[in-house]
């Protein structure tokens, strides 16, 4: 009895977030969104969990976002994973943080898997010679799995900084413009060696937990992305979140267009 | 059939009519109640933010004017002096009720700082916990001269009034490097006019702001790319950084044709040449390396620890992007000319009270 009325609860859920969507999709809408996924350890503290869980709460929370950005028709997404930075922190934390991101990995490449509903491609971004053999070995996998969907695409950030990020690039375009002599350095030639140039620039930054800060995150390709910060832990980011910032963003859409076409 | 005719036309230009009715509430293509409550609803929820901010606008100016807040009377008197003192060059604009006014306020430059005015922090600021670098996005001037009726060009003329008393309070405050953003890389897609006002008030201020400055002990360093500017500019770049190389006490950063792309792919150029000069290998590129070739070289501090934008604007704009990896920042609903020493004190305040970990763990 209780199944079936959670059932139709969810059948209604489901349908009137359809509609919403419907009303919200008159409007532009962003292609590409961009999570950083803060406030897990403070809402474990708040709630009185033990350490592991808020991480873990966290992680349900990014399956349901990523539910409604596919849904909405958002084709971008991307995810502040792990920092290079974060593993300054204890060895027990780092641990734990590994084993559940690999057991999560491996979970991507079950039958039932979000991946496969919506047909998502996976990348992961960032300096992958820091992670342990096994976490590096199911990420490729993944990446090797979902080369082929084209629907939507997910980007997971890990052991990523954006400085980081500039380096490599940076590094490689001197090496590919070592031997050409008369030919200066231009911007396409580092934008095209970033590892991010798989997606277009985000159009709006979510960072959770109250924080304005961007740490190093995306500096690069966040030049023009609407900032938002709210202020609710990242497991109690729920949908009206999600609506309330593309409804910002569907407001400030205009006046940035006709910028960027003047630019 | 022609009266049938005639009545589809008229339902089709109705449709027409409300169809564009709806499309300029939301610039989409059908009416939807919802989506047009919520816009209803946010845009009255920012006028109501607009008619607060208006409503304390006029209870502040029906009390006495604080001594270093922005007041419209002071800035006109010394607009006049300073239209009087430096020439014709900058546009003029008119208006009956603005000539001839009263006697002029009694200081429209800065005076030299004074020791007892240098430890009176406001109150709920604390001394070890201001930032070393300050970075400011001055934007909103244009549209704080609409609200007022005013012309563009005098939003500019307020918002260099605006940037005299933040320096003054930096210098007082012991803030010790203040980067503005005066104009982008995307702003020379400005009508011409306003361009070439700009850099002529640019470089009208920097000529009559030299001595102040030097006497205040202020150290001017201009960033940015330097080839489009006009070669007058240029001298008096290079004039005033000579004249103030060796102070010490304030480094003001004048972003000037400037972006934060520009800045890592001229930092990357370097860095090739020194390669292909045999220098340096190209496994010895690390963010150090890259941080010492950036433009902000010109400090210790290269990395802001608070950016500020005014404004309302939700967006970096691609100002300081390498420097801004640990930087928190901090967005005012106040235009940039309104911004003065409360919206300040404001920022500095949340500031202080944020938690910065820098990715490890706060125990």
């Amino acid at each position: 009895m209780g199944g079936e009325v959670r059932q139709l609860l969810e059948q209604i859920h489901r349908f009137s977030r359809r509609c919403l969507f419907r009303v919200l999709s008159m409007g532009p809408l962003p292609t590409h969104l961009a999570f950083i996924m803060d406030g897990n350890r403070r809402y474990a503290k708040k709630r009185g969990l033990e350490d592991g869980s808020g991480h873990k709460a966290g992680f349900s929370t990014l399956m349901s976002m990523l539910q409604y950005c596919y849904e909405l028709g958002i084709k971008y997404v991307t995810i502040y994973a792990f920092s290079i930075d974060n593993f300054r922190r204890k060895p027990e934390e780092v641990q734990s943080l590994m084993d559940l991101m690999l057991e999560k990995i491996k979970s991507l490449l079950d039958k039932e898997s979000i991946v496969h509903e919506y047909g998502i491609r996976v990348y992961f971004i960032g300096n992958l010679g820091l992670l342990n053999d096994q976490v590096r070995a199911a990420a490729e996998e993944v990446m090797k799995a979902t080369a082929k969907n084209s629907r939507v695409v997910l980007l997971v950030c890990v052991a990523y900084n954006s400085t980081d990020e500039i380096v490599q690039a940076v590094k490689r375009s001197c090496v590919d413009k070592a031997d050409r002599d008369t030919e200066r350095i231009q911007l396409v030639d580092i934008e095209e060696n970033m590892q991010m140039s798989v997606a277009p620039e985000p159009d709006i930054l979510i960072r959770s937990s109250g924080e304005t800060r961007l740490s190093n995150f995306l500096l690069w390709q966040t030049g023009n992305s609407q900032l938002f910060s709210l202020d609710a832990l990242w497991p109690e980011i729920g949908l009206r979140h999600l609506v309330w910032a593309i409804l910002n963003f569907q407001r400030s859409h205009s006046y940035l267009e006709k910028r960027k076409k003047q630019l | 059939e022609h009266h049938h005719h005639r009545i589809q036309q008229h339902r089709q230009k109705r449709r027409h009519r409300f169809q564009y009715l709806t499309r300029t509430i939301y610039g989409g293509g059908w009416f939807h109640p919802l989506r047009f409550i919520t816009q209803c609803f946010l845009s009255l929820h920012n006028h109501h933010n607009f008619l607060i901010n208006q409503f304390n606008k006029r209870m502040i100016s029906l009390r006495v004017p604080a001594p270093s807040s922005f007041n419209l009377q002071r800035f006109n008197s010394g607009a006049l002096e300073r239209r009087w003192k430096l020439g014709r060059d900058c546009f003029l604009s008119f208006t009956p009720n603005r000539i001839g006014l009263g006697v002029r306020a009694a200081k429209s430059e800065m005076a030299p700082f004074t020791a007892a005015e240098e430890e009176t922090l406001p109150e709920g600021l604390q001394p070890e916990l201001m930032p070393k670098h300050v970075a400011v996005i001055m934007d909103g001037n244009g549209r704080w001269a609409k609200n007022q009726g005013l012309q563009p060009w005098d939003g500019h003329r307020a918002g260099v009034e605006a940037l005299r008393e933040i320096v003054e309070l930096c210098g007082k405050w012991g803030i010790q490097v203040l980067t503005v953003f005066a104009f982008s890389t995307d702003n020379w897609i400005r009508p011409k006019i306003e361009i070439d006002f700009l850099l002529s008030l640019f470089e009208r201020t920097l000529k009559s702001e030299l001595e102040t400055l030097a006497k205040n002990n202020v150290r001017i360093s201009i960033i940015g790319d330097s080839s489009k500017l006009p070669n007058s500019l240029l001298k008096v770049i290079n004039e005033v950084e000579e004249v103030t190389k060796n102070n010490t006490r304030l480094q003001l950063i004048v972003a000037v044709g400037y972006s934060g792309k520009y800045d890592v792919l001229q930092a990357c150029r370097g860095i090739a040449q020194r390669v292909k000069d045999g220098e340096i290998e190209v496994e010895e590129i690390d963010e150090i390396l890259i941080e010492q070739e950036l433009e902000t070289n010109v400090t210790e501090f290269p990395y802001p620890d608070l950016l500020i934008r005014t404004s309302g604007e939700l967006r970096v704009s691609n100002f300081l992007l390498w420097q801004l990896a640990y930087t928190e920042l901090f967005f005012a609903q106040e235009m940039w000319p309104d911004f003065g020493r409360n919206g300040f004190v404001e920022a500095l305040m949340s500031f202080q009270q944020r938690q910065r970990r820098f990715g490890g763990r706060k125990s």
